[in-house]
């Protein structure tokens, strides 16, 4: 342990900037996102810092000075940048990992602002994943900015007034009717039916200036086959009502509204285009379609906006407390008051490691899941051209051509984790080469990493950005708060909100992280993260390994497991079972995505000439900081499934059966006599006149749950080292040289 | 006429970050500085949206800038600077700040300018009248020398042509005054105080088109050694202890009345 003990190994010397970031997530060759990176952060910290520190989110309307906002976005690239080239964008490729950036840049000085271009990119979400060509170019190029004409802007509407649209996605009020049908020759003549649709809102982003809306709607036509999602124009004929903004205390450079529509449209407007069969207007993608691949990738950059307002948080902190008390006349320059402040205090240190650990794995895994996105794409394009030719064109025969392929994913990952020279080499080059089967693989990653991020990072984010506020004292809860951090912890509710809230991610995970092949995917990561923990021993993999082989012996135990009752334990409405499950995988995703971006610093690092001097130091200190964060998501682990596995056994009685084989005081006398110490074995005793001692029962002993006690058990001890960690990581927050101001307004 | 502009521009960290001098082998450094974030010199950054904007009047106009600056750090730079506005490249690879000797600096500079070879008759070379680093004023004088370039003006804030190919230059002199002078034709050096242009806004478009010819450039840059004719006894942040507010983005409007109280005080 002398690497984990040793005082004098380098510390940090800057606040982490640009090139550090850019290698830890991977873009350090994408110039073309290091420049969005810029144009993005200087409209955050410019005009949207100035219009936040002017009091604009002092009220709920769509003020001009918050519109102003608006083309500001658009100059700065980041309206185009969901565009294709083709479509008036700049950006190449996948978007995912761009879009991330984009939120945690804006993010970074305001939340709101980062949801209103989220919202935009929302909206056209559902015509980009799943919209016909015409309509993916006619929106899209309206939604490009272009010199001499307005920008196209959009909103998404699903939610409706209560009792319908929440969580519950499927119990839609909204409908769409065939308003009119034309006649044969009209249809010959290309004439399409038209619809009525009428639809409420409630919550609806950018409703204040949005010109189209993409809704989801039922019907209850017989000339309509399902539920679909359609594009409604504000030049539609019929009612588009924007409605009243609504009062909420969050976001506020955001625009949302409960609006109301009621708007006749041709049938060409549903996503995804239809069919007429046997006289019925059949939508291609019904509406729960087109969301589930519509909040897939957007709730990832929600994820990203909590754990940028964590980092955020690290700088004006250090400034508050180094500052603190300077300026006394009774505290002179050189003190240790005068230069560390509250700093030297070691709970104000450590407390803001914590949140400082928080936001570095939640950005980790958030950019690592958006990374995937970005691969996965071109492969789900692929995929559906593929099952195309053989003649699978989504829906249920696409969901069992697919799961037929699971075989062969988890055989290829089986493979995988073998060495190199072990594996069969034509075996696994044609798997490796088989589109289909990597989309498999990477869909079963995807379908956990997504839900993970959003829950993990804005739920815990929120608790640890609360931690951020009181870390800056009754300064914390007022307007002037340097970095605005009052505001981004109340702001963190609704990342946890909206686009799903908690329930909805956890609900999700539940189903995903039991799919074999995103098993065996995990099983691989156990053996990384050791081989990660035997050449660098001080970064908590070896923990993690420990804490993510218990939750795997929990997660087979509790498939298998009833509760004392007889009742099965993992099954979908036990929700006190599968949704703990789920958060505690999120600890060790996060845990591990943290570990693996450092140790890719680690590595490239040195290739930057430009690192050179500090990076040792910067190393050391996001290793720390993940050893402490590899230990914190091991201890919820171990809490949580110990929680699982023994609380649904019911305790032992002193009435039960069995319980007439207590030994009395006389019993055990005679025993020792016979075999001294041999009393000590036996752990419950019934003393004079029957009673036992005071306690709820006999101590609940559970054999068959050995395995489980052993794991636990190294588990604790896998904790070794990480508080001398956190004691190393928290000198260096002492030593940090930082900014003399923020490079934001307040 | 279409000019060839040359604008010459090291780097700066950035004005919002703590600077304390450290003694290091040759000359003394700052604390940290390859780990602090950079700026493009701000006198340069003037120049460079001077020489834009002249380029853009002259279409067929040419910008080029050279930089001396460890490649890894300027490339950095590049990812804002180069979506401001089109210009190509050169770039010198090698150590510089606020300690680098300006004699030598300026000798790199302008034997690098010379090797370009570029055709007198249109040429303006481009700079700052002094560096946020160092602010010894030399530099752009000496490559004007290496160049063999007579027409040099120091703290210009406006360049205008004139039919025929002259051009009148306003040169800032003492009292808040202005020189005009009005200079036939290039090849001349112009050093920039401030200008009269914002800052262009960042366009990410213009950066990746840029990027394309820029990343190779960098990737080719010359390591150049810039020798030291000096020593340094000793470097240390000012005594005097100022009362200072650092903000950014504010008006001049806005500075000019929170003077102006103080003064009332
Ligand atoms: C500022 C803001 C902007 C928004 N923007 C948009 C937008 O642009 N477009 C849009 O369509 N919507 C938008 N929304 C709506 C948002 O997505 C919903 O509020 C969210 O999905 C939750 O729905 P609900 O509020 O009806 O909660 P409910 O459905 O009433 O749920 C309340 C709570 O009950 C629990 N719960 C509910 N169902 C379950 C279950 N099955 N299992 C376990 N627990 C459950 C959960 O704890 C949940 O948080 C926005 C909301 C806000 C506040």
């Amino acid at each position: 342990m002398a690497t984990t003990t040793s005082t004098s190994l380098p510390t940090l010397k800057t606040i982490p900037g640009d090139e550090i970031r850019q290698l830890l997530w991977r873009f350090e060759d994408r110039y073309d996102l290091a420049m969005l990176v810029q144009s993005v952060r200087a409209v955050a910290r410019g005009p949207v810092a100035r219009l936040v520190a002017s009091g604009g989110r002092l009220s709920h309307d769509w003020t001009p000075e918050k519109d102003a906002l608006l083309p500001e976005y658009d100059a700065a690239g980041i309206t185009a940048a969901y565009m294709s080239p083709e479509e008036g964008g700049f950006l190449e490729g996948p978007k995912n990992f761009a879009m991330a950036l984009i939120a945690f840049e804006l993010a970074w000085v305001d939340a709101g602002a980062a949801t209103c271009s989220l919202a935009q990119h929302l909206a056209l979400s559902p015509i980009h994943e799943r919209g016909t060509p015409e309509q993916q170019q006619r929106y899209m190029s309206l939604a490009a900015p272009a010199p001499g004409r307005k920008t196209f802007r959009g909103a998404f509407c699903l939610t409706e007034p209560i009792p319908y649209v929440g969580v519950e996605t499927g119990m839609l009020g909204g409908r769409v009717r065939v308003a009119y049908w034309p006649t044969e020759e009209e249809m010959a003549a290309g004439k399409e039916p038209i619809l009525e649709v009428s639809k409420r809102g409630r919550f609806i982003t950018n409703m204040g200036f949005a010109n189209f809306v993409t809704a989801a709607v039922d019907t209850d036509d017989e000339r309509i086959k399902t539920s679909c999602m359609v594009i409604l124009e504000e030049t539609d004929e019929g009612t588009y009502d924007r409605g009243t903004p609504t009062k909420k205390l969050v976001h506020q450079l955001s625009s949302t509204s409960d609006p109301v529509f009621n708007m006749k449209v041709p049938a060409s407007r549903i996503i995804g285009g239809y069919r007429i069969e046997d006289g019925k207007v059949v939508p291609n993608h019904d509406h729960s379609s087109v969301i589930e691949a519509v909040f897939r990738r957007t709730r990832v950059g929600v994820g990203l906006m909590t754990s940028s307002k964590l980092l955020s948080a690290i700088e004006p902190l250090i400034r508050y407390h180094r500052d603190r008390f300077r300026g006394s006349g009774a505290v002179t320059p050189g003190t240790p008051r005068f230069e560390l402040g509250l700093q030297q205090k070691q709970d104000v240190t450590h407390r803001l490691l914590e949140i400082w650990a928080a936001g570095e794995a939640s950005a980790s895994l958030g950019f690592t899941t958006a990374r995937l996105f970005d691969e996965l794409d071109p492969l789900e394009k692929t995929k559906t051209a593929i099952l195309a030719a053989h003649g699978i064109g989504g829906g249920m025969a696409e969901f069992k051509a697919l799961k037929k392929r699971q075989v062969e994913a988890i055989e290829f990952l089986d493979m995988q984790d073998h060495l190199e020279s072990l594996r069969p080499k034509a075996r696994y080059q044609a798997l490796a080469e088989d589109v289909v089967v990597q989309y498999v693989i990477l869909d079963a990653t995807a379908n956990v990493l997504c839900p993970a991020t959003k829950l993990w990072n804005t739920g815990y984010g929120s608790h640890m950005m609360r931690e951020a506020v009181s870390l800056m004292g009754g300064y914390g809860i007022t307007e002037d708060c340097p970095g605005f951090l009052s505001y981004k912890w109340m702001d963190t509710q609704l990342e946890a909100t909206y686009e799903g809230p908690e329930a909805v991610q956890r609900r999700q995970m539940s189903v995903t992280m039991t799919n074999p092949v995103f098993l065996a995917q995990f099983r691989n990561w156990i053996h990384e993260m050791r081989r990660v923990a035997s050449h660098d021993p001080g970064t908590g993999a070896c923990t993690l390994a420990s804490a993510m082989k218990l939750w795997t012996w929990t997660l087979d135990h509790l498939q298998l497991a009833k509760d004392a009752n007889g009742t099965k334990l993992y099954q979908s409405n036990r929700q006190g079972v599968t949704f703990p499950m789920a958060d505690a995988l999120c600890w060790l995703l996060a845990s591990r995505a943290q570990i693996l971006d450092v140790e890719r610093l680690a590595a490239e690092g040195p290739k930057n000439p430009a690192l050179e001097d500090g990076l040792d130091g910067t190393v050391q200190f996001l290793r720390d900081l993940c050893h402490m964060q590899a230990a914190r998501a091991a201890g919820e682990v171990a809490r949580i499934c110990t929680e699982l596995v023994y609380g649904y056994l019911s305790h032992p009685s002193w009435t039960e059966p069995g319980c007439g084989a207590c030994l009395s005081q006389n019993d055990l006398v005679s025993m020792e006599a016979l075999v001294p110490g041999a009393s000590g074995f036996s752990d419950e005793t019934v003393g004079e006149g029957g009673v036992h001692e005071t306690k709820a029962g006999p101590c609940a002993v559970h054999p068959g749950l050995n395995d489980f006690a052993k794991l636990r058990a190294k588990l604790e001890a896998c904790m070794t080292g990480f508080q001398l960690a956190k004691d190393r990581a928290g000198d260096s927050l002492t030593k940090v040289m930082i900014p003399a101001a923020l490079d934001y307004p307040q | 006429m279409p000019y060839q502009i040359i604008v010459c521009g090291g780097l700066a960290p950035d004005p919002l970050q703590t600077l304390e001098p450290v003694p290091g082998a040759a000359s003394p450094g700052l604390k940290n500085e390859m780990m602090l974030p950079g700026v493009l010199d701000p006198w340069a950054s003037h120049a460079l949206y001077e020489a834009a904007n002249l380029a853009k009047q002259h279409p067929g106009s040419t910008v080029r800038l050279v930089s001396l600056a460890p490649k890894a750090k300027l490339q950095q730079v590049l990812m804002t600077v180069a979506q401001k506005l089109p210009f190509e490249l050169m770039a010198l690879d090698g150590a510089n700040n606020g300690f680098s000797d300006a004699n030598e600096t300026g000798k790199a500079l302008g034997e690098a300018i010379a090797k370009l070879d570029p055709p007198m008759e249109n040429l303006l070379v481009f700079g700052g009248w002094e560096s946020a680093t160092r602010g010894s004023g030399a530099v752009m004088q000496i490559v004007a020398e290496r160049l063999g370039i007579a027409d040099v003006f120091l703290a210009v804030d406006e360049i205008k042509v004139e039919e025929g190919g002259s051009f009148l230059v306003k040169e800032r002199v003492e009292g808040g005054k202005h020189m005009v002078s009005r200079c036939s034709a290039p090849p001349a050096v112009l050093a920039w105080a401030t200008g009269n242009l914002a800052e262009p806004p960042n366009h990410p478009q213009t950066g990746m088109a840029n990027m394309r010819v820029i990343m190779p450039s960098l990737q080719k840059a010359t390591p150049t050694a810039v020798g030291s004719g000096m020593s340094f006894a000793s470097a240390s942040l000012p005594k005097q202890v100022r009362e200072t507010r650092i903000v950014k983005d504010t008006s001049a409007a806005e500075i000019a009345r929170e003077i102006a109280e103080w003064l009332k005080q």
